[in-house]
């Protein structure tokens, strides 16, 4: 009894360990949802630091931060966000390093190939929720559109989701009919989806910025990774997997 | 110092360290939201249909829960049969799975794509994105917390009484209704009282399976998710917290009156 009472002791001490804040060279960065796919890839072969990371909308993210979490590195998609934050004196001045293109995405073998599409009745349309980039980023869009279009489409909304991930999931569930997210999320869900481009004149401005959180442990450090995606290793990643420069 | 109470201390501090550290969240949801800013948050349009919605949910869920539970239950309950644990495991499994584990399963059998996607659409029923897939998704997550229950009040039940009822000449549906059923009926409440609040509180398999929708689909634990990444919405994620915290502590406590913790041990029993 006593030997396993102190077996279990040290398995606790061993489990506790591993739960502290990690150690000086750890580099904790927070990414909107569509980042998931570069910022990891990016992260892994990042020099210098072991860099941990957590993605969600990135409106979960501003909850978390504004409720104490403590990242080094908050990467948003949008540049409302980290431009708020830092007027709360919350993360460090923001910058921007990367852009995306909002489209629509259908199950692959849709027969949708427009916006006016989306307006027919019966057709199952997911958006992002309205503080998340992505769901913002739609209704600007729809905001473009002819009041009665725009209508029509609202009307077809089923589901406000809490990321572009889950939007994506829908689609590739065939849940939905058709989804409002980047062009990067498409084309990283491969052939169960296909996109449909939104017109240029519609286009929202989707431009990812981030910044340096503060109290971070080592701020160079999170100021280096920054560097890497604006121009460096993470850069490359980001084209690679579609996003645009910077504007 | 007699030996051993040093471990009476330690066993004191360790149950109010254990008290505090399960209180102080709950209480800190009060703490942080006045009476005045509660009800504020209350009157918005969004929180009063997320839990309208969770109420009509949640009824519709449990009356299900109840009229398929209560008769299979009791079969289950009153014969022997090889790979009884086997089925009794089988139910308990959604108690311990997670919530977006029963959410993918559930998309996977029912959804557009599940294996029985195509027969349900075929038949002309939507469940995804409706009202309907939440009470699925709740059905889902609270069922076995009432099927457990009735199974031990059933098995708890002295074979003798049923019976009697036999020999007198009651049928099985009379010996089921006119003993069973009164003899259980503490067990079945507190059974019904826990799948009630795990079901208000269901969060992941709904928003996989069901989607995020005022008025449809968002539920109350939903909208709470959604209120806390909304400016301002902290006040409103407590606001509906509070609510949920308050209901649940009813039901609890129903359970608690009831006798049900005499039913629970009676879950123990083989």
């Amino acid at each position: 009894m006593r030997r396993a009472l102190s077996a279990l002791g040290a398995l606790f001490a061993l489990l506790l360990a591993g739960c502290g804040g990690g150690g000086g060279d750890s580099l904790v960065v927070f990414g909107a949802s569509s980042l998931e796919g570069a910022v990891s890839e990016y992260a892994e072969s990042f020099p210098g630091a072991d860099v941990k990371t957590s993605f969600a909308g990135s409106d979960q993210l501003v909850a978390q931060i504004r409720q104490g979490a403590a990242p080094d590195l908050f990467a948003s998609a949008d540049t409302g966000y980290p431009a708020q934050l830092h007027r709360e004196g919350l993360v460090g001045k923001p910058r921007v390093f990367a852009a995306n293109q909002l489209v629509i995405a259908v199950p692959a073998g849709s027969e949708i190939s427009s916006l006016a599409d989306l307006a027919e009745p019966g057709v199952d349309v997911v958006v992002g929720d309205p503080s998340v980039p992505v769901g913002a980023y739609t209704r600007t869009v729809l905001g473009r559109l002819p009041a009665t279009e725009r209508r029509a489409i609202l009307a077809n909304v089923r589901s406000e989701e809490p990321e572009v991930s889950s939007v994506v999931a829908k689609l590739e569930q065939g849940a939905a009919d058709a989804g409002f997210v980047y062009a990067t999320d498409a084309e990283s869900a491969g052939e169960k989806v296909r996109t449909v481009a939104i017109p240029r004149r519609l286009q929202p401005d989707v431009a990812y910025a981030a910044a340096v959180v503060a109290g971070a442990e080592d701020p160079a450090q999170a100021e280096r990774f920054l560097d890497g995606l604006i121009h460096g290793k993470g850069a490359a990643d980001l084209r690679r997997a579609g996003f645009l420069p910077p504007p | 110092m007699r030996r051993g109470s040093w471990f009476a201390a330690l066993a004191v501090l360790a149950a109010v360290v254990a008290l505090a550290f399960l209180l102080v969240p709950v209480l800190a949801v009060f703490a942080n939201v006045g009476p005045g800013e509660l009800l504020e948050a209350l009157g918005e349009v969004e929180a009063r249909e997320a839990l309208w919605l969770s109420l009509r949910t949640t009824l519709l869920a449990l009356a299900i829960v109840v009229a398929v539970g209560t008769p299979a239950a009791y079969l289950i309950a009153s014969r022997e049969f090889r790979g009884r644990a086997l089925v009794l495991t089988a139910i308990e499994l959604p108690l311990v799975m997670p919530p977006a584990v029963a959410g993918i399963a559930l998309l996977a059998a029912f959804g557009p794509r599940g294996i029985l996607g195509p027969a349900i659409s075929g038949a002309g029923i939507e469940l995804v994105f409706q009202t309907a897939g939440v009470v699925v998704a709740l059905v889902f997550v609270s069922a076995p917390f009432f099927l457990r229950q009735a199974i031990a009040s059933f098995a708890a039940i002295d074979g003798r009484q049923l019976e009697a009822a036999r020999t007198l000449g009651a049928g099985p549906f009379r010996a089921f209704v006119t003993v069973a059923l009164p003899s259980a009926r503490t067990g079945l409440a507190s059974g019904l009282a826990l799948a009630w609040g795990w079901a208000l509180g269901e969060f992941g398999a709904t928003l996989l399976f069901a989607g995020s929708l005022q008025g449809v689909t968002q539920t109350a634990p939903l909208a709470i998710f959604a209120d806390f990444s909304r400016p301002d919405g902290f006040v409103s994620a407590l606001a509906l917290s509070a609510v949920l915290i308050l209901v649940s502590a009813a039901l609890l406590l129903g359970v608690k009156l009831l006798g049900g913790e005499r039913a629970l041990e009676g879950a123990q029993r083989p």
